[in-house]
């Protein structure tokens, strides 16, 4: 896993292309949410993650997003991209079982991921292993208190081979995560703990290197202060985009934008 | 059991790649099992649900990984953890119950345990161990440490009657013998049911078996049961457990699929969570109808008896 390359801009924009046309080609939503995490699953898996580390994506339903980057880094082909959501597939709306090897386990349900991270981090600390851990959350997930005892346990078993991210895009199934729990911004919340929190854009690359590198003394929990829908302006913040699948005229204009976006970085 | 249980996994904590987590339980038992795992001795904290994920990773990294609670905690609470997290990935995680059926007594319905086994084997490849005595808890911690499948080791005590030579260690064994109805009976009550069971005449005695893994198909019945249940004058089945999704129904739809008959069948079963007042064990027993009277009482309608 993990190609050790830099990555520069157009990677990015060719990731977030790319997963448009795969939602798009098969007709499906849960789009906002894959643009918010994609950034950090592409640095993570293109710089961070190697040897026998592993990637448990708790928000399971940014799945587009992980098959995306496992695209990206050649874990995927195109041909499996097409095969998204349809009948006979192992790209499922949700990280499946069994079939692909970069999956460690079937998430959906939210609340379970941060678990079976910690689990995993544990099981590698317990045999001597080096290898480590990251485990993506939502924001509007630790409304299940099932991820606050996994917090606790990371914690308190000191996995510092494990680093906790959280998708911080405000916005969740039926409204805000402000408007529903009155939870954010959540790094407020997690102050309390015994974790060293990092707060940064979410959408920028080095800010999610420098975050990543380095191993405390304490559980890492990096906020990733990101944009539900990022870098396609009518996706930005809404929260519709937690469902729409794209129209052809929308998908259309989400191509140009990020192909303006690529062009003016160049 | 739970001294046994204790042994038996203290002897096999010289297993490198065994990990123990309990759910804060075990004051006063488990501490040998503590001292003799470490660091691999993880007291999760009052945290089910976390602690069953967990679980599931350290399998998922191929540590053997034995989980406890009292029963209800460990397989109610964390259900869909075991059923996404465990069962889904058909990882070997032990998921062991202590005091299943009414073991809790008088601590309430909270604590009792009277529809686990139905409820976990409706996931994929579960395997539920209910040994019935002291004496079969070496026997199910090798068997259930050895299976690739998810477990529930449903953990109650023995209860043998008083100098009672205890039959070696089987999925399923006949505990009495005569020419009367046939009784199963899933786990330790059977041990209550012996010594009046015996005292009945040769001509009406029951041929009493009793099962300690579920379900049935992955421990095929006896040629010697079948026979006896298709010659028998009836077929009555006893199980600390609720009706619904009991041991009762895969036996009535095994039977169905092997186009067998009966002349008559009972059914002796958990008949509710609470009732107007609590007891113990053997109070709940009574009031479903599954103590020793009962059964004799509900054995009157079979012919001969």
């Amino acid at each position: 896993m993990g190609t050790n390359i830099k990555l520069i801009a157009e990677d990015f924009s060719a990731a977030r292309k790319r997963l448009l046309q795969m939602h798009f080609e098969s007709g499906v939503g849960h789009i906002g949410g894959n643009l918010s995490s994609l950034d950090a699953m592409m640095v993570v898996f293109h710089e961070y993650l190697s040897g026998e580390d592993k990637f448990i994506l708790s928000k399971g339903h940014s799945a587009g997003a992980l098959y995306t980057t496992l695209w990206s880094v050649g874990r995927l082909q195109d041909h499996d991209l097409k095969q998204f959501h349809k009948d006979d597939t192992l790209l499922a709306g949700h990280p499946p079982a069994k079939g692909i090897e970069d999956i460690q386990f079937a998430t959906g349900s939210l609340g379970h991921g941060l678990s079976l991270a910690a689990g995993t981090a544990l099981a590698f600390k317990l045999k001597g292993n080096a290898s480590r851990v990251v485990c993506l959350t939502s924001d509007g997930e630790w409304q299940e208190g099932s991820t606050w005892e996994a917090l606790i346990f990371a914690s308190h078993h000191k996995l510092l081979n494990l680093t906790v991210m959280v998708d911080h895009n405000n916005l969740q199934g039926f409204g805000s995560t402000a408007e529903i729990a009155s939870m954010s911004p959540l790094w407020e919340r997690l102050q309390g703990f015994d974790v060293d929190l990092h707060i940064i854009d979410g959408h920028d690359a080095d800010a999610l290197r420098i975050a990543l590198e380095g191993e405390g003394q304490r559980l890492k929990v990096i906020i990733l202060r990101t944009i539900k829908g990022h870098g396609v302006s009518f996706m930005e913040n809404k929260m519709e985009w937690h469902y729409l699948p794209l129209s052809a005229g929308q998908y259309k204009i989400a191509l140009e934008e990020i192909q303006i976006k690529e062009i003016r970085l160049k | 059991m739970r001294k046994q249980f204790c042994d038996a996994l203290t002897a096999r904590s010289k297993k490198p790649d065994m990990v123990f987590l309990t759910g804060d339980l075990g004051f006063m038992a488990l501490e040998p099992l503590q001292k003799a795992l470490g660091a691999r001795f993880i007291n999760a904290g009052v945290a089910e649900q976390n602690m069953v994920s967990v679980a599931a990773g350290l399998a998922r990294q191929d540590l053997e990984v034995w989980v406890y609670s009292i029963a209800p905690f460990c397989y109610a609470r964390p259900f869909e953890q075991i059923r996404n997290d465990i069962t889904f990935h058909n990882l070997p995680v032990k998921l062991v119950g202590n005091g299943g059926g009414y073991g809790y007594g008088v601590m309430g319905p909270t604590h009792h345990a009277i529809e686990d086994y139905g409820v976990l084997l409706t996931l994929p490849n579960m395997t539920v161990y209910v040994p019935v005595f002291d004496e079969d808890i070496d026997a199910v911690i090798t068997r259930a440490g050895a299976s690739s499948r998810p477990a529930y080791i449903r953990m109650g005590r023995g209860e043998p009657p008083k100098d009672y030579l205890v039959p070696a260690y089987a999925p399923w064994r006949q505990l009495t013998f005569g020419s009367g109805p046939v009784v199963i009976v899933v786990g330790p009550l059977a041990g209550t049911y012996i010594a009046a069971i015996e005292q009945m005449p040769e001509r009406s005695r029951p041929n009493l078996w009793v099962i300690a893994e579920l379900p049935i198909a992955f421990n095929p019945m006896p040629a010697e049961l079948l026979s006896q249940i298709k010659n028998s004058s009836g077929l009555l089945v006893a199980e600390e457990h609720v009706r619904h999704g009991g041991f009762g129904s895969d036996l009535l739809l095994y039977l169905a699929d092997k186009n067998i008959a009966l002349r008559g069948f009972r059914h002796l079963y958990a008949r509710a969570h609470h009732f107007e007042r609590y007891g113990s064990q053997n109070f709940l027993r009574r009031q479903s109808a599954l103590d020793v009277d009962s059964l004799l009482a509900a054995l009157k309608v079979f012919k001969y008896v």
